[in-house]
C-alpha cells in the first residue's frame, strides 16, 4: 500500500492533490462529481473583502494548449463567504484553503483577520499574483519588499498557516520567494498564470476586453516546473507547485522538481473529476516503480 | 449533471456544415430539459484544450441528438467523428426554458436563427406534450441554413421559414416574418434562439407588444458548470444588474433580465 500523504509542517494532507484557486469555485461546484474528501485538499477562489463584479467580458480566450483567462475575480466577499459556503466546506475532511486577496496591503489583512475569526480554514493561501487587476498586471509579488510587507502584516493580524502564492511575472522569482519565508510565510506555492494576450486578427482588437489576461494550462508547465525546481532550491519551507498539471506524470515531474504538493487547475474545467484521476495514476505510478512514499520523491531530480 | 465518457454515436447526418448526430446516453437523455447543454470533448489530446458547450436538440428514449453547425476548430473537430464511434460528454448542463401547463391550449411562438433552431425541437416537442401550441419560426441566410425544415414538418406542428436571400419561405429575416406574423396571432409566450442581433431586435418586439419570452444566449465557455466564471454576461436579477454565469444561471434568460446594450467587445 503506497504512503500518498504528505506532510507540509504546519498541515498534513492526505494525498499531495490540491485543486488550484480560481478554477475550483469554492468547492461546492465539484460536488456532484465525486466526494471532495478523496482530495488532499482544495484552494477556493480568491476573496477580497467585498464581493466583486469582476472584469467586463469577454473574459476567456483559448490558445494552443492554455487558456487566458481576465476573470478579474468575481466573487462573493468575505461576508456572504463564512456565512453560505464556509460552513457546507467545514462539514469536509480534507484540507480548506482560503486564497486571500487585496487592492492593497491593509485589504489583505482585513480579509485575513476576518476569515481568522471563523473556523474551518486550513490554511491561506497569499493571492499577490494575480495579473487580472486593472494596471496591466501590478501586484505585490512583482518585488521583494512588496511581498515582505503584504506577508508581514497578514502575519500580524493571523495565526493561521500561511502559503503565499508566487506570480511567474518576474525577473527573478527566487528573491521574492525568499522575501516571503523571511517575511514568516511557511509554504511557497507557484506558479500563478503567466502575463499573456490574444489578439483577433479580423477586428485587430485584443480577444480579451480587458487587453491582457492570464495563462493557464499545459502551455505553461514547462516554464512552471523551472520556477518550482528554482523556489524549491534556495527555500527551506515547503513548495507547492502548479501550471498546467493535467496527469499524474505532470503532477510527479513538479514533486521531483521539489514541490511537496501539486495544485491542480485548469484540467478541472475539462475533466471536473481529473484531480481524483490524478490520485489513482499517482497511486498506481509509485506502486509500479516500488515507491512507498510519495513523500520521498519530492525533489529527487537529479541535477 | 455527470460526466459519459463512452456515449455511442448512433446516427449522423450531414448537410453541407450542418451536422446531426444522435447519440446513446440514457442517464443524460433522462434527465435532459428543452434549453439545457453538453460540454463536449471533441479531441482526446490537450489540443484544442477545452470541452464545446452544444445546446441539447432533442433527448428521448435513451439518446440525446445535437445539431451544430462547424464554427472554429473545436466543431470542426466534432464533425469529423463518425457513427459508431463514441464521443465524452458532460451534461444536462443549465437552466433550460420554461415549459409551464398554463400554455395549455395557447399558441406559443418559437423561433431559431441558423445553428440556433436546435434546442427548439426539444423545446417544441415538450410544448407539444403540455397540450401547447408551437409556431415554429425558421431562419437562415439561404435554403441551404434550413436542413431541418423536413424533421420539423415531422413534429406535425406550424413551421414558418424564412430566408435572408429569397430562395425559401418569406424573404428577408425570420424577425420581420415574427413582425408581419403577429397581428394576425395573439401568442402567449415567446422562445427565441439565434445570433445575438436576432435576438436583440425580438427583445424590441415583445416589449412593444408586451409578449413575455425567453431567449437562450451562447458564451463562449470554460467549464460549463459554474467553476470558470468565464461566461458572465450582465442579467438584471433581483434588482441591479450584475455578471451572472451563463453556463449556471442561464444559457435561457427571461427577456426581462437581459441587458442588451452590454456589447462584449464595447
Amino acid at each position: 500500500m503506497v504512503d500518498l500523504s504528505v506532510d507540509l509542517g504546519f498541515l498534513k494532507l492526505k494525498n499531495p492533490v490540491l485543486a488550484a484557486s480560481g478554477t475550483f469555485g469554492y468547492g461546492l461546484e465539484f460536488k456532484p462529481f465525486y466526494d471532495l474528501n478523496e482530495l488532499g485538499g482544495f484552494v477556493v477562489k480568491g476573496l477580497y473583502f467585498s464581493p466583486r463584479e469582476g472584469n467586463k467580458p469577454p473574459r476567456l480566450v483559448e490558445t494552443p494548449c492554455g487558456l487566458i483567462n481576465s476573470i478579474g475575480l468575481q466573487g462573493v466577499g468575505v461576508e456572504k463567504f463564512c456565512q453560505e459556503i464556509l460552513p457546507q466546506l467545514a462539514q469536509l475532511d480534507t484540507a480548506i484553503i482560503v486564497n486571500v486577496c487585496g487592492e492593497d496591503e491593509d485589504e489583505y489583512a482585513r480579509v485575513a483577520e476576518y476569515l481568522s475569526r471563523h473556523k474551518g480554514i486550513s490554511a491561506f493561501e497569499l493571492n499577490i499574483s494575480c495579473p487580472n487587476v486593472r494596471e496591466g498586471g501590478r501586484c505585490p509579488a512583482q518585488n521583494p519588499e512588496a511581498t515582505y510587507r503584504t506577508v508581514k502584516k497578514v502575519k500580524e493580524v493571523s495565526s493561521v498557516p500561511l502559503i503565499t502564492k508566487l506570480s511567474p511575472n518576474v525577473t527573478d522569482i527566487v528573491s521574492v520567494a525568499l522575501a516571503a519565508q523571511e517575511a514568516g510565510s511557511q509554504a511557497i506555492s507557484l506558479i500563478n498564470t503567466l502575463l499573456a494576450m490574444a489578439i483577433d486578427i479580423e477586428t485587430r482588437r485584443p480577444r480579451l476586453h480587458n487587453i491582457f489576461g492570464g495563462l493557464s494550462g499545459p502551455a505553461i508547465k514547462p516554464i512552471a516546473v523551472r520556477m518550482v525546481f528554482q523556489v524549491a532550491r534556495a527555500v527551506s519551507v515547503p513548495v507547492i507547485g502548479m501550471g498546467g498539471i493535467f496527469s499524474a506524470e505532470d503532477a510527479l515531474e513538479f514533486i521531483m522538481a521539489g514541490a511537496s504538493a501539486v495544485q491542480v487547475g485548469t484540467a478541472n474545467f475539462v475533466d471536473p473529476d481529473v484531480c481524483l484521476k490524478i490520485i489513482d495514476d499517482l497511486r498506481r505510478w509509485a506502486e509500479q516503480h516500488q515507491v512507498e512514499k510519495i513523500s520521498s520523491l519530492i525533489g529527487c531530480v537529479k541535477a | 449533471m455527470l460526466i459519459d465518457r463512452q456515449a455511442r454515436i448512433i446516427e449522423k447526418k450531414t448537410w453541407g456544415s450542418y451536422h446531426l448526430f444522435k447519440i446513446e446516453s440514457p442517464e443524460i437523455a433522462n434527465r435532459a430539459e428543452p434549453g439545457q447543454f453538453l460540454m463536449i470533448k471533441v479531441s482526446s489530446q490537450l489540443q484544442p484544450l477545452l470541452r464545446r458547450p452544444i445546446s441539447l436538440h432533442n433527448a428521448e428514449n435513451g439518446t440525446v441528438e445535437i445539431f451544430f453547425q462547424v464554427a472554429g476548430t473545436g466543431t470542426r473537430l466534432l464533425a469529423e467523428k463518425e457513427a459508431g464511434s463514441t464521443i465524452d460528454l458532460l451534461g444536462p448542463l443549465g437552466r433550460g426554458f420554461t415549459v409551464e401547463d398554463r400554455l395549455k391550449g395557447e399558441e406559443v411562438f418559437c423561433v431559431g436563427g441558423g445553428r440556433g433552431i436546435a434546442p427548439l425541437y426539444f423545446l417544441a416537442r415538450k410544448l407539444k406534450e403540455v397540450g401547447a401550441k408551437p409556431v415554429v419560426f425558421y431562419g437562415g441566410r439561404s435554403q441551404e441554413d434550413l436542413p431541418l425544415t423536413g424533421k420539423l414538418k415531422e413534429l406535425g406542428m406550424e413551421l414558418l421559414v424564412s430566408t435572408d436571400d429569397g430562395s425559401a419561405g418569406f424573404p428577408g429575416l425570420v424577425t420581420a416574418l415574427v413582425r408581419e406574423t403577429l397581428p394576425h396571432r395573439s401568442p402567449a409566450f415567446l422562445y427565441a434562439c439565434g445570433p445575438e442581433a436576432m435576438m436583440e431586435n425580438l427583445a424590441q418586439l415583445c416589449q412593444e407588444k408586451n409578449l413575455p419570452a425567453e431567449f437562450s444566449l451562447e458564451s463562449i465557455m470554460g467549464c460549463g458548470f459554474g467553476a470558470c466564471f468565464g461566461c458572465v454576461r450582465k442579467i438584471r436579477r433581483n434588482g441591479q444588474p450584475s455578471y451572472l454565469k451563463i453556463c449556471q444561471e442561464g444559457p435561457v434568460f427571461d427577456l426581462e433580465e437581459i441587458v442588451w446594450q452590454e456589447k462584449e467587445n464595447g
